[in-house]
Order: C-alpha cells, then sequence, then structure tokens
C-alpha cells in the first residue's frame, strides 16, 4: 500500500482515531508521518473519508480516466455515489451492486485486486455456485441452437430445469 | 485452548497472542450506522436466539452482553482485555457480545458490520484460531444469509474489509528490535508484503511496552490460507530477527541488560506511584527477563495479569468506584506491588 498523502513511498506508519464513533484510519509513510507531526495544524486536515476521496479521484494508470457525471443512488437504503465519497461507508450490501464498476479503481487502490478468491458460504454459496452453472449452460445451450444440434439443446435445457428448480429451493 | 492471559502457548517468550476477526453483514439489512435502534434490536434478537437458545455453538457456553445493560467502565474494561473493540462501547445503545466464559470467542454484534467474530489464543496460533472462526462462521451461516457477492466476497461496511472480510494479527513483544532501531526496516518489509504493524496503547505511530500488533491489510484477492500464510511467515521471521537481537545484546552487555531488568523489577516492586506509561515501560523490562530466563520466580501470565489489570477502566473496575488520575497511580502501584511480592 502506497503512502496516502504523497502516493510514492510504502505506507509503514498507521494511524486510527475514534472520534464519535467514527473510526479514521491513515497509512502514510515517514516522511509524511514526521511533516504531520511538525505541522501544528495536523489534526485539522485528516478524515478517512477525505482520504477514500482522493483515492477514488485518483485515475490509476491513467487507462480509464474517472468522470462521474450522473450521481447513481442505491435504491435498497437510498445512498447516493457523492454521499458514499464523503464517509467511504457502504450503507447496505445492495450499494455493491448499486456502484459496480465505479468501486473497482477504489478496490484496486486498496487490495490491488477486485476478485474475492477466498471462503465461499456453504448454504448460500451453494446457490452462487448454481447460478454460476446455470449461466455456463445457457451460454452453451445458445450455442447447441445456433448450431443446429438439437439433441444436445435438448439435453442442456434439461440439465438447466434440473438446476433452476434447485435454485429455487 | 484457554485464554490468552492467563495461560501460555507456542513462542509465548515473544508472541502474546494470535487473533482472527471476521466480518460479517447479514443480507436484507442496512449495515449498523444507517440502522435504526429497532432494525439493530432485531439483529441482537436474530443472532442470540439461535446462537444461545438452540445452543449451536462450538467452544464452550456462551452469554449475551448487551452494551446498554453494562456501565461504562465495565464496557471500558471488556476494550481493555481485548475482548471487545472500542467502536463497539462506543455505539453501547445499540450493540451487543456474544462471549464464551474464557473470553477466547467473541461475536461483537453491530460493530462497524452486523458480525465481527473474533478468536483469540495464547502465543503464536493463528491457524487454530482461525479453524475454530472458520467453524463458528459456519455454524452462523447455517441459519443466517450473509450478505456475500460472487465477485467481492463478503459484503462490508467499509471497502477495506470487503472479500474476506479477516484480520488475522499476532500480539509481539519486540524490546530488543525496538531498542536496536531495526523496526524501521522491518516495517518497510512488512508493508511490501500486504501486512501491517503498529503499536498497541499508543497513539499512532507511539508505542508504550514494546508491544505491536502485526496484521494484514489485503482482505480482497487473496484467500483465508493465504492471508494467514504471510502472517505467520513473516511474524516467524521477526521472531527469529528478535531472538538474534536479543542475543547480540546479551553478548555485549549482559551486565547492563542484567541491570536494566533488575531494576525495573525493583521499582515495580517498589513504587508508591506509578502512571499507565511508566508501568508498561517497567514490565516489558520484566517481560524480557522472564522471556530470558533471567527472572525465573515470575510466570509471564503474570505479567499479562498486570498488563491488563493496571490500565485505567480495569483498575476502577477492581476498586468498584471512580478514580481520578493521581489516586489511580497510587492503586496501580499498590496492585503491582502485591502482584510482583
Ligand atoms: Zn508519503
Ligand atoms: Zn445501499
Amino acid at each position: 500500500m502506497l503512502c496516502q498523502i504523497c502516493n510514492k513511498r510504502p505506507a509503514n506508519v498507521h494511524m486510527t482515531k475514534i472520534v464519535n464513533g467514527e473510526k479514521t484510519e491513515l497509512h502514510i509513510c515517514e516522511q509524511c508521518a514526521r511533516e504531520k507531526e511538525n505541522n501544528p495544524m495536523n489534526d485539522a486536515p485528516f478524515s478517512f473519508s477525505n482520504i477514500i476521496s482522493s483515492l477514488m479521484d485518483f485515475s490509476g494508470s491513467g487507462a480509464m480516466p474517472y468522470t462521474p457525471k450522473e450521481n447513481i443512488k442505491c435504491p435498497q437504503c437510498g445512498l447516493d455515489y457523492a454521499e458514499f465519497k464523503k464517509t467511504g461507508r457502504f450503507g447496505c450490501s445492495n450499494c455493491y451492486e448499486s456502484f459496480g464498476n465505479r468501486l473497482e479503481p477504489l478496490l484496486k487502490r486498496i487490495h490491488g485486486n477486485t476478485q474475492h478468491t477466498g471462503k465461499v458460504p456453504k448454504r448460500t454459496g451453494g446457490i452462487i455456485k448454481i447460478k454460476r452453472d446455470i449461466e455456463k449452460l445457457r451460454y452453451e445451450l445458445k450455442r447447441a441452437i445456433d448450431n443446429e444440434e438439437y439433441e444436445k439443446a435438448a439435453e442442456l435445457r434439461d440439465k438447466i430445469k434440473n438446476l433452476e428448480s434447485q435454485d429455487m429451493k | 485452548m484457554g485464554n490468552w492471559i492467563e495461560s501460555k502457548g507456542p513462542d509465548s517468550n515473544i508472541v502474546l497472542s494470535s487473533r482472527i476477526r471476521l466480518a460479517r453483514n447479514i443480507s436484507g439489512y442496512h449495515f449498523p450506522h444507517v440502522m435504526n435502534d429497532e432494525e439493530s434490536k432485531k439483529i441482537i434478537k436474530k443472532l442470540s436466539t439461535f446462537m444461545l437458545k438452540e445452543n449451536r455453538m462450538p467452544a464452550g457456553n456462551f452469554q449475551l452482553i448487551e452494551m446498554a445493560d453494562i456501565s461504562h467502565i465495565e464496557r471500558m474494561s471488556l476494550v481493555e482485555k481485548h475482548v471487545i473493540s472500542p467502536r463497539l462501547a462506543e455505539n453501547y445503545k445499540n450493540s451487543a457480545v456474544i462471549v464464551n466464559d474464557d473470553s477466547t470467542v467473541s461475536i461483537m454484534i453491530n460493530e462497524e458490520d452486523h458480525i465481527r467474530l473474533q478468536t483469540i489464543n495464547p502465543g503464536l496460533q493463528l491457524w487454530e484460531a482461525y479453524k475454530l472462526a472458520d467453524n463458528i462462521d459456519d455454524t452462523i451461516e447455517e441459519r443466517l444469509d450473509y450478505a456475500f457477492d460472487q465477485r467481492a466476497g463478503y459484503l462490508t461496511v467499509c471497502p477495506t474489509n470487503i472479500g474476506t472480510g479477516i484480520r488475522a494479527s499476532v500480539m509481539i513483544h519486540l524490546p530488543a528490535l525496538s531498542m536496536t532501531k531495526n523496526l524501521n526496516e522491518i516495517l518497510n518489509a512488512i508493508t511490501q508484503v500486504g501486512l501491517t504493524i503498529r503499536g498497541i496503547y499508543g497513539e499512532g505511530s507511539n508505542t508504550q511496552g514494546n508491544l505491536y500488533q502485526i496484521s494484514n491489510q489485503i482482505t480482497l484477492g487473496l484467500s483465508e490460507e493465504e492471508i494467514i500464510s504471510n502472517l505467520a511467515a513473516v511474524t516467524g521471521q521477526i521472531i527469529n530477527m528478535e531472538r538474534i537481537e536479543r542475543a547480540k545484546l546479551l553478548q555485549s552487555g549482559r551486565a547492563r541488560m542484567e541491570d536494566s531488568i533488575w531494576r525495573a523489577l525493583g521499582i515495580l516492586q517498589n513504587a508508591r506511584v506509578l502512571s499507565n506509561n511508566e508501568s508498561l515501560g517497567l514490565m516489558s523490562n520484566v517481560r524480557l527477563g522472564i522471556e530470558l530466563g533471567i527472572i525465573k520466580d515470575i510466570d509471564i501470565t503474570t505479567l499479562n495479569k498486570l498488563m491488563i489489570n493496571t490500565q485505567p477502566a480495569t483498575l476502577i473496575k477492581l476498586e468498584g468506584k471512580d478514580l481520578d488520575t493521581e489516586s489511580r497511580d497510587v492503586k496501580r502501584a499498590k496492585y503491582v506491588r502485591e502482584n510482583l511480592k
């Protein structure tokens, strides 16, 4: 992780503060930390939301300049993207879907990655797996129909039906 | 397994404890910071009903403690014992913890996320702590739908926890590396592999008592096993470096080192007024003395207990009445004297 102030050197000084129940974290390099320490005003500009905002405005490699035109709103909790940028916190689990691709540069900056490869919940994760399988079969079905392989298509249709009935449970 | 304060584990003469924390949310509910009181209560009820009444939990007897039902001092004392986070204590109106008898497992409800599941083991036992956390996580998931996305993994309030939602950490005593200033090099190396190190009982980069916490920073794109392996490997290396530094210090100036260890014990055994800062510093010296086998008749667990019980809120709780700073320092000295005679 790079320093959140200079964006150049690795961040090896980590600060956590809790102010009015709001946790703020700052990850910066030693040089920047020293400058901050010597600055009598050091408390004012530091807030986690500022950092999140600065991360999101950062356009990464420059390959995809980021220009937020319309403000997306999460239909479930009502949080809008501008507000998320201010607080750095989601309002509900649906926010992730609502903001979608816009989050990727941020996740990439924080984790160096955007795809989860760890544990999948056993029960609900099973449904995700089934859904993934159905998607795959539908794709194959479309190809089978395009190629006029009707026997194969019928087989695939049965498989999909079977999985879909599991999905309903 | 035992509580980290009262029992020893592997590499206990450098590592105090290993902790796993999993962040989870229940799908279909707003996150805690935007919930109303009614919803918060519902989440507490939902979790506690099935966990406690159906006796579904591994790892012993559990009880529910609603933060609103206990005093401010009791809450702060739970923070000092690392049973709950400061955040849970601050959001006391709508939060709770489900904790087992020896506090090795605590499930914080309505912390930043709906669920913060925590397991702590003495010494270096990250895998054991994870196995238990994983097991309890599965038990909870049998009954509740977690907010999960195939791309982003476990969905959390803060994007810094998304993915595995895991925070694995070790609490480690590094007096020799702190003394010889090799810590900066380690800091740099650690951040390269997605880990972070910070002081305990200190603001920001300052630390007291030479105690540090090393933990993973990245939660997305790595599996739980990879995260724990990284942390375990790096911790192993740091343990080695600390051992080497300790040996060097002993070789180059045994008398000086023994002197500072015995003096520290002398002050702790005789002082009449002790600030928290001073006592943590002295305890680090005494801890080092025990770890090196220089002090033989004091157990490391005695020191763990001293360290926790002389924290401000726990001290007040032991005394049973409020204490100002001055009388706290007197009380701290008395407590330390009586337990280190
Ligand atoms: Zn910097
Ligand atoms: Zn939302």
